[in-house]
């Protein structure tokens, strides 16, 4: 069995299912595995966790890396007051947020990140950049995660640009009249 | 650093429409002209397509969180007309009659659309804005019109400040247009004032003012670095008889704050009366069997729409609301939006959410459908409520990361005037989306970041009260003769339309006050330049008004 200090204040392979625990309750994803206890399972395809969520919080040019033992030890240690109100019993073999289930997870973030808790906003960021790894791949070039399938951005449907890199769409638009104008429109098309 | 003090005669702070308009009328009318910019100068080569922190994307812009308001702005040689939509619609004529919270007219009363269309005239015609039709129109902007019209409203095409035929509907110009289609400040002010003598300084972020010992100004500011912007790479001093200050209304009032220990006590207004422009989105989720359906929309391949990637930012806005008969804080425009990944897709929500509604398997399952998103913005009439507290240690923020976001320490509290306007906004958003089984609408929960803007004003505003403004109605700053302000921040209040136009014409208005000063500091120079690419219409007309600017 780990040690409470290691569960709680984990680094290495522990800090790692905390952080990317809670990368994978903001977009949750698949199992990438069937012992996989960091990913909660509970939507199909790629979630953060699969869109790269630690490989852009670790990255010095987001200025949250250096917070991110303190974030998964303050993450844990809530996880343990969470629990004891709801007289949870936590799996010792793994980080106390990840021995969670997803809607304590969720119960749980919902309450870090309400206006008037004092850590909201390091919650709010860590939720922030957990989400740009999956909406626009912020660590990595877009047209070559594109290529590779990133998930966050082919399951948005976001094309493919053109060779050069470059996006260009030549239909843009229906052509067609839709309303009428505004009665009090001036000759230059402002609000009068 | 040298211990040299350099100078020169005008120095511009920011390089934003209030900064580049200043610096080309006073270059061309034969001033000595500095402009400082805190950001890098980009060129259209270096606008990339590119989502990657670290592209022009992220270096081009600056995105301040508050309490309870954050701000994103331009941070770059051109400022907010690098990263702007280019929509440029003039603000209706009763805005000018808005009282505000301050019980009585608040724009000065010198400033009404009559005595500004002239001014209006010249940026039109030096930023090349035209008219646009329904052929310009996106799909986006197509849709909402479709959808105003069902309900039984109104809906017109943006005005804007692109040329037609080099833009290739990218969407991308939030991160600088890689076409030159976008008629940002690069393509016009910028080269001309360069062109006539005027030097621009990127990188190099003001962070106070103090004064000589005859009477001219003292610019102190750092070197930041061109990537890493929490890195400062040494600092500098420039002399200057005259300031114009064009930083941002995030980052203006920051500035003198500061400066308040070196120039004296600066005027109330200073920092105070913040407005977010009353802005608020909404995305809705379109049913696309729905859009076919009711509109028969058809993009040519069986899709109706799923375009929101497709286009130039806001093509169409309904304006019903923006009826002068009508009480303040019941006015508001309602206007198709494109908002890219990543600046903000966290703070949409999930319609019908079973669970939280910003996140988890709901907020995903929106995100499967992201090209099927439909984005409306409001701007609503606020109440002038954001205060900007202490300033941080540089800059008008704490760096986070290496760009882009910071925090500050604006307080923005929305009055019962502002919740009331965006939830009445919000519930007619949703009465036109929602009819007939079209679309999903919620707004963007404003539990993260506060509210955000796009469009910061009113932070050192102009109006004819000492108590209630900080500038006069020829943008001085009060007891601090040859300083002006000419940025968003003189603005006195939201505007319920895209501001940039109005910031531009104000900044042209100023300049004939600001040349007049500095010829009284025994600066040689006239006003009576031509539009950048030399077109003398909107001059002409702007001629016969300086007698009414001119102090005696």
């Amino acid at each position: 069995m780990r040690s409470e200090n290691e569960r709680v204040a984990p680094d290495g392979e522990l800090r790692t299912m905390t952080l990317e625990a809670y990368a994978d309750t903001i977009i949750p994803g698949e199992k990438r595995s069937a012992d996989d206890r960091a990913i909660a399972g509970v939507a199909t395809g790629g979630g953060a966790v699969q869109a790269g969520a630690l490989e852009l919080l670790q990255w010095d040019a987001t200025g949250i890396h250096n917070g991110l033992d303190d974030l998964a030890r303050l993450l844990n240690e809530h996880t343990e007051v969470y629990a004891g109100e709801r007289g949870l019993t936590l799996d010792p073999q793994v980080p106390p947020f990840v021995a969670l289930e997803y809607p304590d997870r969720v119960a749980l973030i919902q309450r870090l990140t309400t206006p008037g808790h004092p850590e909201k906003e390091f919650w709010v960021m860590l939720a922030l950049f957990c989400n740009m790894s999956f909406d626009s791949a912020a660590h990595l070039h877009t047209a070559e995660a594109l290529a590779a399938g990133h998930p966050g951005l082919t399951v948005m449907g976001i094309p493919k640009p053109g060779p050069d890199g470059l996006w260009r769409f030549e239909d843009f638009g229906y052509g067609r009249v839709f309303a009428r104008l505004h009665p009090d429109t001036t000759s230059t098309g402002s609000p009068a | 650093m040298s211990s040299t003090v350099e100078r020169t005669e005008v120095l511009v702070i920011g390089s934003g429409f209030g900064g580049a308009i200043a610096a080309y009328h006073l270059a061309a009318g034969g001033a000595e002209v500095t402009v400082l910019e805190r950001g890098p100068w980009l060129e259209s080569t270096d606008f990339e397509h590119d989502y990657k922190l670290g592209a022009s994307y992220t270096r081009a812009f600056d995105f301040t969180v508050g309490d309870g308001m954050s701000i994103l702005g331009g941070n770059c040689v051109g400022g907010g007309s690098v990263v702007y939509f280019a929509a440029m619609p003039r603000a209706p004529r009763f805005v000018f009659e808005r009282h505000g919270s301050i019980g009585r007219r608040m724009w000065p009363g010198a400033v009404s659309r009559d005595t500004l269309d002239p001014w209006y005239d010249r940026v039109e015609e030096s930023l090349s804005i035209k008219k646009q039709d329904w052929n310009d129109v996106s799909y986006a902007g197509g849709l909402w019109a479709a959808a105003c019209n069902h309900s039984g409203r109104t809906a017109n095409p943006l005005a804007v400040a692109i040329d037609n035929s080099k833009c290739v509907n990218c969407n991308w110009m939030m991160a600088g247009c890689r076409f030159e289609a976008k008629q940002s400040l690069l393509v016009n002010y910028l080269p001309a004032a360069l062109a006539h003598g005027a030097e621009i300084r990127p990188l190099h972020e003001v962070q106070h003012i103090s004064r000589t010992s005859d009477g001219d100004y003292r610019v102190h500011y750092n070197l930041v670095h061109e990537e890493d912007y929490r890195l400062q790479a040494g600092s500098g001093v420039i002399e200057a008889k005259i300031v114009v200050i064009a930083a941002g209304a995030g980052a203006t009032p920051v500035i003198l704050q500061r400066s308040e220990a070196h120039l004296g006590r600066m005027p109330r207004a200073v920092g105070r009366y913040f407005s977010g422009n009353g802005e608020r989105l909404n995305t809705a989720i379109i049913d696309e069997e729905k859009a076919a359906s009711l509109f028969g929309l058809d993009r040519g391949d069986g899709v109706a729409y799923a375009a929101n990637h497709i286009g130039k930012g806001p093509t169409v806005a309904s304006w019903d609301k923006l009826d002068g008969s009508l009480p303040e804080y019941s006015r508001y425009s309602l206007e198709q939006l494109y908002f890219p990944p990543g600046l903000g897709t966290i703070l949409a929500q999930a319609p019908d959410a079973a669970g939280p509604a910003w996140f988890g398997p709901d907020k995903k399952e929106i995100l499967r459908n992201w090209t099927s998103w439909l984005t409306i913005f409001s701007m609503i009439e606020d109440d002038n409520e954001g205060v900007f507290g202490p300033p941080p240690a540089t800059g008008n923020s704490h760096r986070i990361s290496q760009q882009m976001l910071g925090r500050g320490n604006l307080r923005y509290e929305p009055t019962k005037n502002t919740l009331g306007a965006w939830a009445a906004s919000d519930a007619e958003v949703k009465e036109i989306l929602e009819k007939d089984g079209l679309a999903k609408v919620m707004p963007w929960t404003n539990d993260l970041v506060g509210a955000y803007t796009v469009h910061p004003l009113a932070s050192c505003r102009m109006g004819d009260d000492p108590h209630t403004s900080a500038l006069d109605d020829r943008n001085e700053l009060r007891d601090h003769p040859g300083i002006f302000v000419t940025d968003g921040s003189a603005v006195p209040g939201a505007l319920t339309v895209n501001p940039a136009m109005t910031i531009a014409a104000l900044a042209e208005r100023a300049v004939p006050g600001i040349v007049q000063a500095a010829q009284r500091k025994g600066i040689s120079v006239t006003y009576g330049a031509p539009a950048p690419d030399g077109s003398r219409s909107g001059r002409k007309r702007v001629l016969p008004l300086l007698p009414s600017l001119a102090r005696s």
